[in-house]
Protein backbone atom coordinates (compact mmCIF):
# COMPACT_ATOMS: atom_id res chain seq x y z
CA UNK A 1 0.00 0.00 0.00
CA UNK A 2 1.20 3.69 -0.83
CA UNK A 3 2.08 6.03 1.89
CA UNK A 4 -1.42 7.95 0.94
CA UNK A 5 -3.74 5.74 2.24
CA UNK A 6 -2.01 6.06 5.66
CA UNK A 7 -2.04 9.50 5.37
CA UNK A 8 -5.75 9.49 4.51
CA UNK A 9 -6.58 6.64 7.09
CA UNK A 10 -4.63 9.32 9.67
CA UNK A 11 -7.21 12.32 8.58
CA UNK A 12 -9.52 10.20 8.71
CA UNK A 13 -9.06 9.63 12.43
CA UNK A 14 -8.28 12.96 12.89
CA UNK A 15 -11.41 14.32 11.79
CA UNK A 16 -13.37 11.70 13.76
CA UNK A 17 -11.60 12.58 17.47
CA UNK A 18 -12.55 16.12 16.22
CA UNK A 19 -15.76 15.37 15.79
CA UNK A 20 -16.42 13.42 19.28
CA UNK A 21 -14.25 16.79 20.81
CA UNK A 22 -16.64 18.98 19.76
CA UNK A 23 -19.82 17.30 20.08
CA UNK A 24 -19.41 15.12 23.28
CA UNK A 25 -20.36 16.66 26.94
CA UNK A 26 -18.58 14.10 29.01
CA UNK A 27 -15.10 15.12 30.03
CA UNK A 28 -13.16 11.63 30.00
CA UNK A 29 -15.35 11.08 26.55
CA UNK A 30 -13.33 14.13 25.43
CA UNK A 31 -10.17 12.82 26.48
CA UNK A 32 -10.91 9.65 24.89
CA UNK A 33 -11.20 11.67 21.42
CA UNK A 34 -8.25 14.02 22.24
CA UNK A 35 -6.45 10.56 22.16
CA UNK A 36 -7.70 9.55 18.95
CA UNK A 37 -6.56 13.11 17.38
CA UNK A 38 -3.32 12.81 18.96
CA UNK A 39 -2.87 9.05 17.34
CA UNK A 40 -4.12 10.16 13.96
CA UNK A 41 -0.88 12.59 14.34
CA UNK A 42 1.05 9.80 15.27
CA UNK A 43 -0.15 7.78 12.08
CA UNK A 44 0.52 10.51 10.09
CA UNK A 45 4.26 11.01 11.44
CA UNK A 46 4.75 7.39 11.08
CA UNK A 47 3.91 7.04 7.88
CA UNK A 48 5.74 10.41 6.89
CA UNK A 49 9.01 9.05 8.52
CA UNK A 50 8.47 5.40 5.91
CA UNK A 51 8.32 7.93 3.09
CA UNK A 52 11.99 9.35 4.01
CA UNK A 53 13.22 6.12 5.22
CA UNK A 54 14.31 8.34 8.50
CA UNK A 55 13.75 7.58 12.09
CA UNK A 56 12.99 11.39 12.96
CA UNK A 57 9.48 10.97 12.66
CA UNK A 58 9.30 8.13 14.62
CA UNK A 59 11.21 9.62 17.76
CA UNK A 60 8.22 12.07 17.78
CA UNK A 61 5.88 9.73 17.58
CA UNK A 62 6.72 8.42 20.84
CA UNK A 63 7.18 12.00 22.58
CA UNK A 64 3.66 12.51 21.36
CA UNK A 65 2.79 9.38 22.82
CA UNK A 66 4.73 10.77 26.58
CA UNK A 67 3.07 13.68 26.28
CA UNK A 68 -0.48 11.95 25.85
CA UNK A 69 -0.05 10.07 28.86
CA UNK A 70 0.89 13.27 30.69
CA UNK A 71 -2.32 14.68 29.37
CA UNK A 72 -4.21 11.48 30.67
CA UNK A 73 -2.88 11.73 34.08
CA UNK A 74 -3.78 15.30 34.48
CA UNK A 75 -7.01 14.85 32.74
CA UNK A 76 -8.00 12.20 35.18
CA UNK A 77 -6.54 13.87 38.03
CA UNK A 78 -9.23 16.96 36.94
CA UNK A 79 -12.08 14.63 36.42
CA UNK A 80 -11.75 12.78 39.65
CA UNK A 81 -11.50 16.09 41.63
CA UNK A 82 -14.39 17.33 40.29
CA UNK A 83 -15.89 14.09 41.47
CA UNK A 84 -14.70 14.61 44.49
CA UNK A 85 -16.67 17.90 44.82
CA UNK A 86 -19.64 16.39 43.73
CA UNK A 87 -20.27 18.88 40.62
CA UNK A 88 -21.61 17.29 37.37
CA UNK A 89 -19.49 15.21 35.11
CA UNK A 90 -20.31 17.65 32.13
CA UNK A 91 -18.35 20.07 30.58
CA UNK A 92 -21.92 22.45 30.09
CA UNK A 93 -21.95 22.50 33.32
CA UNK A 94 -18.45 23.77 34.39
CA UNK A 95 -19.02 27.26 33.10
CA UNK A 96 -17.01 28.97 36.25
CA UNK A 97 -13.02 28.54 36.54
CA UNK A 98 -13.37 29.33 40.13
CA UNK A 99 -12.07 27.04 43.05
CA UNK B 1 -1.23 -9.80 1.51
CA UNK B 2 0.25 -6.65 3.21
CA UNK B 3 -2.81 -4.72 0.93
CA UNK B 4 -5.03 -7.15 2.63
CA UNK B 5 -3.21 -6.55 6.43
CA UNK B 6 -3.56 -2.87 5.73
CA UNK B 7 -7.39 -2.91 4.86
CA UNK B 8 -8.40 -4.81 8.13
CA UNK B 9 -6.22 -2.99 10.42
CA UNK B 10 -7.21 0.33 8.86
CA UNK B 11 -10.85 -0.81 9.06
CA UNK B 12 -10.44 -1.83 12.64
CA UNK B 13 -9.01 1.84 13.29
CA UNK B 14 -11.78 4.22 11.60
CA UNK B 15 -14.68 1.50 13.17
CA UNK B 16 -12.69 2.00 16.87
CA UNK B 17 -12.36 5.86 16.34
CA UNK B 18 -16.80 6.10 15.59
CA UNK B 19 -17.66 3.36 18.33
CA UNK B 20 -15.48 6.08 20.48
CA UNK B 21 -16.99 8.89 18.99
CA UNK B 22 -20.82 7.29 18.83
CA UNK B 23 -21.17 4.99 22.15
CA UNK B 24 -23.19 6.31 24.66
CA UNK B 25 -21.54 4.79 27.99
CA UNK B 26 -17.77 5.53 28.36
CA UNK B 27 -16.72 2.46 28.91
CA UNK B 28 -17.70 0.93 25.96
CA UNK B 29 -15.89 4.15 24.60
CA UNK B 30 -12.64 2.85 26.68
CA UNK B 31 -13.35 -0.31 24.73
CA UNK B 32 -13.32 1.20 21.48
CA UNK B 33 -10.26 2.97 21.96
CA UNK B 34 -8.64 0.04 22.97
CA UNK B 35 -9.43 -1.76 19.93
CA UNK B 36 -8.85 1.49 17.61
CA UNK B 37 -4.95 1.48 19.68
CA UNK B 38 -4.55 -1.95 18.69
CA UNK B 39 -5.15 -2.02 15.00
CA UNK B 40 -3.36 1.03 14.60
CA UNK B 41 -0.35 -1.01 16.29
CA UNK B 42 -0.73 -3.37 12.67
CA UNK B 43 -0.75 -0.07 10.58
CA UNK B 44 2.37 0.67 12.71
CA UNK B 45 4.05 -2.47 11.95
CA UNK B 46 3.27 -2.29 8.42
CA UNK B 47 5.25 1.20 8.26
CA UNK B 48 8.26 -0.64 9.83
CA UNK B 49 7.75 0.77 12.87
CA UNK B 50 8.30 -2.41 15.05
CA UNK B 51 9.20 -0.40 18.46
CA UNK B 52 6.49 2.29 18.43
CA UNK B 53 3.94 -0.73 17.42
CA UNK B 54 4.94 -2.47 20.31
CA UNK B 55 5.40 0.61 22.80
CA UNK B 56 1.83 1.17 21.74
CA UNK B 57 0.34 -2.10 22.72
CA UNK B 58 2.10 -2.15 25.99
CA UNK B 59 1.99 1.32 27.46
CA UNK B 60 -0.85 3.14 25.57
CA UNK B 61 -3.75 0.07 25.21
CA UNK B 62 -2.08 -1.70 28.00
CA UNK B 63 -1.43 0.84 31.14
CA UNK B 64 -2.99 3.95 30.12
CA UNK B 65 -6.35 2.42 29.21
CA UNK B 66 -6.01 0.88 32.75
CA UNK B 67 -6.44 4.14 33.90
CA UNK B 68 -9.25 5.08 32.22
CA UNK B 69 -10.94 1.97 33.12
CA UNK B 70 -10.30 2.14 36.52
CA UNK B 71 -11.36 6.09 36.48
CA UNK B 72 -14.52 5.10 34.94
CA UNK B 73 -15.18 2.76 37.87
CA UNK B 74 -14.62 5.17 40.57
CA UNK B 75 -16.72 8.22 38.66
CA UNK B 76 -19.52 5.67 37.14
CA UNK B 77 -21.62 5.74 34.05
CA UNK B 78 -23.27 9.55 34.14
CA UNK B 79 -23.79 9.91 30.39
CA UNK B 80 -28.22 10.87 31.40
CA UNK B 81 -26.91 13.23 34.18
CA UNK B 82 -28.29 16.76 35.03
CA UNK B 83 -27.14 18.27 31.91
CA UNK B 84 -29.10 15.92 29.84
CA UNK B 85 -32.60 16.68 31.68
CA UNK B 86 -31.78 20.27 32.27
CA UNK B 87 -31.56 20.62 28.36
CA UNK B 88 -34.98 18.95 27.65
CA UNK B 89 -36.48 22.16 29.29
CA UNK B 90 -36.94 25.26 27.50
CA UNK B 91 -33.30 26.71 28.62
CA UNK B 92 -32.45 28.82 25.27
CA UNK B 93 -29.74 28.40 23.33
CA UNK B 94 -29.49 26.07 20.55
CA UNK B 95 -29.93 22.49 20.78
CA UNK B 96 -27.94 19.64 21.29
CA UNK B 97 -29.37 18.23 18.02
CA UNK B 98 -28.31 21.42 16.10
CA UNK B 99 -24.90 21.88 18.15
CA UNK B 100 -23.96 18.03 17.33
CA UNK B 101 -24.90 18.53 13.42
CA UNK B 102 -23.05 21.72 13.42
CA UNK B 103 -20.13 19.68 14.99
CA UNK B 104 -19.90 17.61 12.62
CA UNK B 105 -20.38 19.84 9.53
CA UNK B 106 -17.12 21.36 11.25
CA UNK B 107 -15.05 18.02 11.26
CA UNK B 108 -16.25 17.20 8.16
CA UNK B 109 -14.54 20.51 6.45
CA UNK B 110 -11.59 19.92 8.69
CA UNK B 111 -11.40 16.45 6.73
CA UNK B 112 -11.65 17.35 3.61
CA UNK B 113 -8.85 20.30 4.26
CA UNK B 114 -7.07 17.67 5.53
CA UNK B 115 -7.01 15.35 2.50
CA UNK B 116 -6.71 18.47 0.17
CA UNK B 117 -3.06 19.48 2.42
CA UNK B 118 -2.30 15.61 2.97
CA UNK B 119 -2.96 13.88 -0.47
CA UNK B 120 -2.38 17.04 -2.87
CA UNK B 121 0.86 17.79 -1.58
CA UNK B 122 2.76 17.54 -4.59
CA UNK B 123 5.35 15.04 -2.76
CA UNK B 124 6.03 12.63 -5.21
CA UNK B 125 7.03 10.00 -2.75
CA UNK B 126 3.38 9.66 -1.83
CA UNK B 127 2.51 7.79 -4.56
CA UNK B 128 5.36 4.89 -3.54
CA UNK B 129 5.72 2.59 -0.30
CA UNK B 130 8.57 4.86 1.13
CA UNK B 131 12.14 4.19 0.91
CA UNK B 132 14.43 1.32 0.83
CA UNK B 133 14.02 -1.31 3.63
CA UNK B 134 16.12 -4.18 4.12
CA UNK B 135 15.46 -5.97 7.04
CA UNK B 136 18.41 -6.72 9.52
CA UNK B 137 19.28 -6.77 13.65
CA UNK B 138 19.80 -2.99 13.61
CA UNK B 139 17.97 -1.38 10.30
CA UNK B 140 15.11 1.03 10.31
CA UNK B 141 12.28 0.88 13.30
CA UNK B 142 13.67 -1.58 15.20
CA UNK B 143 14.27 -1.02 19.10
CA UNK B 144 18.24 -0.90 18.39
CA UNK B 145 17.75 1.83 16.02
CA UNK B 146 15.08 4.08 17.84
CA UNK B 147 17.44 3.34 21.30
CA UNK B 148 20.26 4.60 19.55
CA UNK B 149 18.91 7.64 17.79
CA UNK B 150 16.72 8.23 21.44
CA UNK B 151 20.51 8.51 22.95
CA UNK B 152 22.22 10.26 20.74
CA UNK B 153 20.60 12.98 18.21
CA UNK B 154 17.46 13.29 20.62
CA UNK B 155 18.81 12.94 23.83
CA UNK B 156 17.95 16.82 24.93
CA UNK B 157 14.02 15.32 24.18
CA UNK B 158 14.86 12.11 25.58
CA UNK B 159 15.68 14.40 28.92
CA UNK B 160 13.08 16.95 29.09
CA UNK B 161 10.09 14.18 28.42
CA UNK B 162 11.06 12.54 31.05
CA UNK B 163 11.57 15.55 33.23
CA UNK B 164 7.35 15.91 31.69
CA UNK B 165 6.44 12.86 32.99
CA UNK B 166 7.85 13.64 36.73
CA UNK B 167 5.55 16.90 36.51
CA UNK B 168 3.06 15.30 35.36
CA UNK B 169 3.02 12.56 38.30
CA UNK B 170 3.17 15.19 40.74
CA UNK B 171 0.41 17.24 39.14
CA UNK B 172 -1.13 14.31 39.16
CA UNK B 173 -1.40 13.22 42.63
CA UNK B 174 -2.11 17.12 43.26
CA UNK B 175 -4.82 17.30 41.80
CA UNK B 176 -7.00 13.77 42.84
CA UNK B 177 -5.71 13.99 46.24
CA UNK B 178 -8.04 14.57 49.19
CA UNK B 179 -8.59 18.20 50.65
CA UNK B 180 -7.98 18.60 54.29
CA UNK B 181 -6.57 15.25 55.02
CA UNK B 182 -8.61 11.92 55.82
CA UNK B 183 -11.91 11.75 57.52
CA UNK B 184 -10.23 10.76 60.82
CA UNK B 185 -8.45 14.19 61.32
CA UNK B 186 -11.99 15.56 61.64
CA UNK B 187 -12.82 15.10 65.18
CA UNK B 188 -9.19 15.73 66.09
CA UNK B 189 -6.41 13.78 67.54
CA UNK B 190 -7.75 11.09 69.65
CA UNK B 191 -8.02 11.64 73.48
CA UNK B 192 -5.13 9.72 75.11
CA UNK B 193 -6.40 7.78 78.33
CA UNK B 194 -7.07 9.14 81.51
CA UNK B 195 -3.73 8.79 83.27
CA UNK B 196 -3.37 11.79 85.09
CA UNK B 197 -5.75 11.63 88.06
CA UNK B 198 -5.39 13.80 90.76
CA UNK B 199 -3.38 13.24 93.49
CA UNK B 200 -4.04 10.30 96.23
CA UNK B 201 -6.86 8.37 93.33
CA UNK B 202 -7.48 5.28 94.53
CA UNK B 203 -5.81 5.68 98.00
CA UNK B 204 -6.64 4.86 101.86
CA UNK B 205 -6.55 8.38 102.00
CA UNK B 206 -9.56 8.67 99.83
CA UNK B 207 -11.78 6.57 101.50
CA UNK B 208 -11.77 7.85 104.63
CA UNK B 209 -11.59 11.42 103.16
CA UNK B 210 -8.70 12.63 104.94
CA UNK B 211 -5.62 13.79 103.20
CA UNK B 212 -2.45 13.35 104.24
CA UNK B 213 -0.09 16.88 104.59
Amino acid sequence: MTIAWYLAVSAIVFALGAVGVMTRRNPLVILLCLELMLNGGNLALIAFARMWGNGDGQILAVIVMTVAACEVTIGLGMIVAIYRRRLPIDVDELRELQG
Amino acid sequence: MSAVVFFIGAAGAIAGAVGVVMLRNPFYSVLALVAHLVSLAVLFLLLRAEFVAAVQVVVYAGAVMVLYVFVVAYVGDQSEGIGARLRAGPTGGPSAAALRLGGAVLAGALLIELLIALLGTGLKAIGTDGAGYAPGPRTYGTPAYIGNLLLTRFLLVFEVASFLLLVAAVGGVVLARRRGGLEDDADGPAAPLNVIAPASTGTMVEGIGTRAR
